[in-house]
């Protein structure tokens, strides 16, 4: 049965866009390169290919709209991994203001902080003012409700969401839905979106044309990658249930700081890295404790993604970018990140 | 260094054993007595309450100290206690005054479950 799913996706995925780079090809290049990836997505067929040097000039060119992605920055966190989160995420904006189009708006899926503390999200909002893009939606992570579960947190970025921070709105005929797995969590569970939430993400979706395109986003991945690390949503199953029937349906995460992807008929899964530290592939490590590089290496393994929507083709174009340019130098990280994708595949 | 060793098993060491026989020879104490303010110790690292389950007599004051480089907490499943975000290196105590078992967890990692077994 897996087996048979992985061949489809990789017969669909080869090399549609003759670029020369077929799934098998790309995933090599990810392993040398240390780098991000292109999925498109047209009319719920995922065409991939490399995240080659020169794409840099075509981001978002003949796109309808640009919007970028960041997460995990948790701002206030100090030790070895990164010393200075603050720095990265201004790397990370600057990345951002260098794109030769400015995105319509910034996503953050979450960890904005390391500790709820109000200091940790002045400094985060200092460094997002700087940001080319003026808009910014927001969903928490389990670090940015810790001491008043979330009040502070929805004061300052939730003041027109519902419930413990969720949300939705339109964007050029995309509908995007922020929703909330980190609040209210059961001891021995994972991530946790709770009864209330679904019940507003059904009626949300209902009576929408099943050809609009779907961008849910969320801070805990909403497919299970790793269960005994946490790193899952128990009930996301249901939200998943309710997107079914749309034709393309992305869905933008974070939380485990770095890039993986699943494509599950029509919805693509995709998670970003952070801006603060990466941590270890599942299972590789004692724990999913932040991870330790090389301090010359730290910037290839944090970055932003940026996606590019085609409203003739009703696609999303997924690229992830690291801060700093990747050299043909492989990177442990990245070899390990490459056979957690492939593990999660077969 | 190996000046303190010779101390030790010197003199030291034959005071301690010294002490032992005394104790062991007054009838007031017996082996299984447990002094009134006991102390007892959970670690967490690498995202685990170590050890998983820990029992301990009443009265017991159980310190969990946080030895990663992620904030964690530690919160009674049943309301008994709640202790603050512990960032690295931070401690929090409570002082089990009922016989019971309690389990807990990390409420930012639901996945971290521990057991206070009070007898």
């Amino acid at each position: 049965m897996a087996e048979n799913r992985h061949d489809l996706i990789d017969g669909k995925l080869q090399d549609l866009n003759n670029d020369g780079v077929d799934r098998r090809g790309f995933l090599k290049c990810m392993a040398w390169a240390g780098t991000g990836l292109v999925w498109t997505m047209s009319g719920g067929i995922p065409v991939s290919r490399a995240f080659a040097k020169g794409y840099g000039k075509d981001a978002g060119k003949g796109a309808d709209f640009t919007f970028v992605q960041i997460s995990d920055s948790h701002i206030g966190f100090n030790k070895p991994a990164n010393p200075d989160v603050t720095a990265t995420l201004q790397t990370a904006i600057n990345k951002i203001n260098a794109m030769p189009h400015t995105p319509d708006f910034i996503i953050h899926t979450g960890d904005l902080s390391q500790l709820s503390k109000p200091s940790e999200f002045d400094t985060l909002d200092q460094v997002l003012k700087g940001a080319s893009a003026k808009q910014l939606f927001f969903v928490p992570g389990e670090h940015d409700m810790l001491t008043d579960n979330g009040e502070q947190y929805l004061q300052r970025y939730g003041k027109d969401t519902k419930g413990t921070g969720w949300s939705s709105f339109d964007h050029k005929g995309v509908h995007f839905v922020g929703l909330v797995n980190v609040a209210n969590l059961k001891a021995g569970g994972m991530g946790s979106l709770g009864n209330e939430q679904l019940e507003w993400l059904e009626k949300d979706l209902k009576g929408r044309a099943a050809s609009t395109p779907i961008v849910l986003f969320a801070h805990i991945p909403l497919w299970t990658i790793y269960p005994d690390w946490g790193w899952g949503t128990d009930d996301s199953e249901q939200a998943l249930s309710y997107v079914k029937r749309f034709g393309s349906v992305t869905v933008l995460n974070g939380h485990i700081h770095q890039i993986m992807q699943k494509v599950e008929g029509k919805v693509s899964f995709h998670t970003a890295m952070s801006t603060a530290f990466p941590q270890p592939a599942p299972g590789t490590a004692p724990s999913a404790g932040p991870m330790k590089v090389p301090a010359d290496q730290l910037q290839r393994v944090l970055g932003i993604t940026d996606v590019n929507y085609l409203v003739s083709g009703r696609s999303l174009a997924v690229v992830d970018s690291p801060l700093a340019d990747s050299s043909a130098s492989a990177s442990g990280n990245a070899g390990e990140a490459r056979m957690a994708v492939d593990a999660i595949r077969g | 260094m190996a000046k303190n060793n010779i101390w030790i098993a010197g003199v030291a060491m034959p005071v301690l054993i010294g002490m032992l026989l005394l104790f062991a020879a007054s009838p007031s104490v017996k082996a299984n007595d447990q002094p009134s303010a006991a102390n007892a110790a959970v670690k967490i690292d690498n995202f685990v309450f170590g050890p998983q389950t820990i029992t301990v007599p009443v009265g017991t004051t159980v310190t969990w100290t946080n030895a990663d480089d992620i904030p964690h907490t530690s919160v009674s499943t049943e309301g008994v206690f709640k202790s603050k975000v512990l960032d690295t290196d931070e401690k929090f105590s409570y002082t089990f005054t009922k016989a019971g078992t309690y389990p807990y967890y990390c409420t930012i990692h639901p996945k971290m479950t521990g057991k206070v077994v009070v007898q």
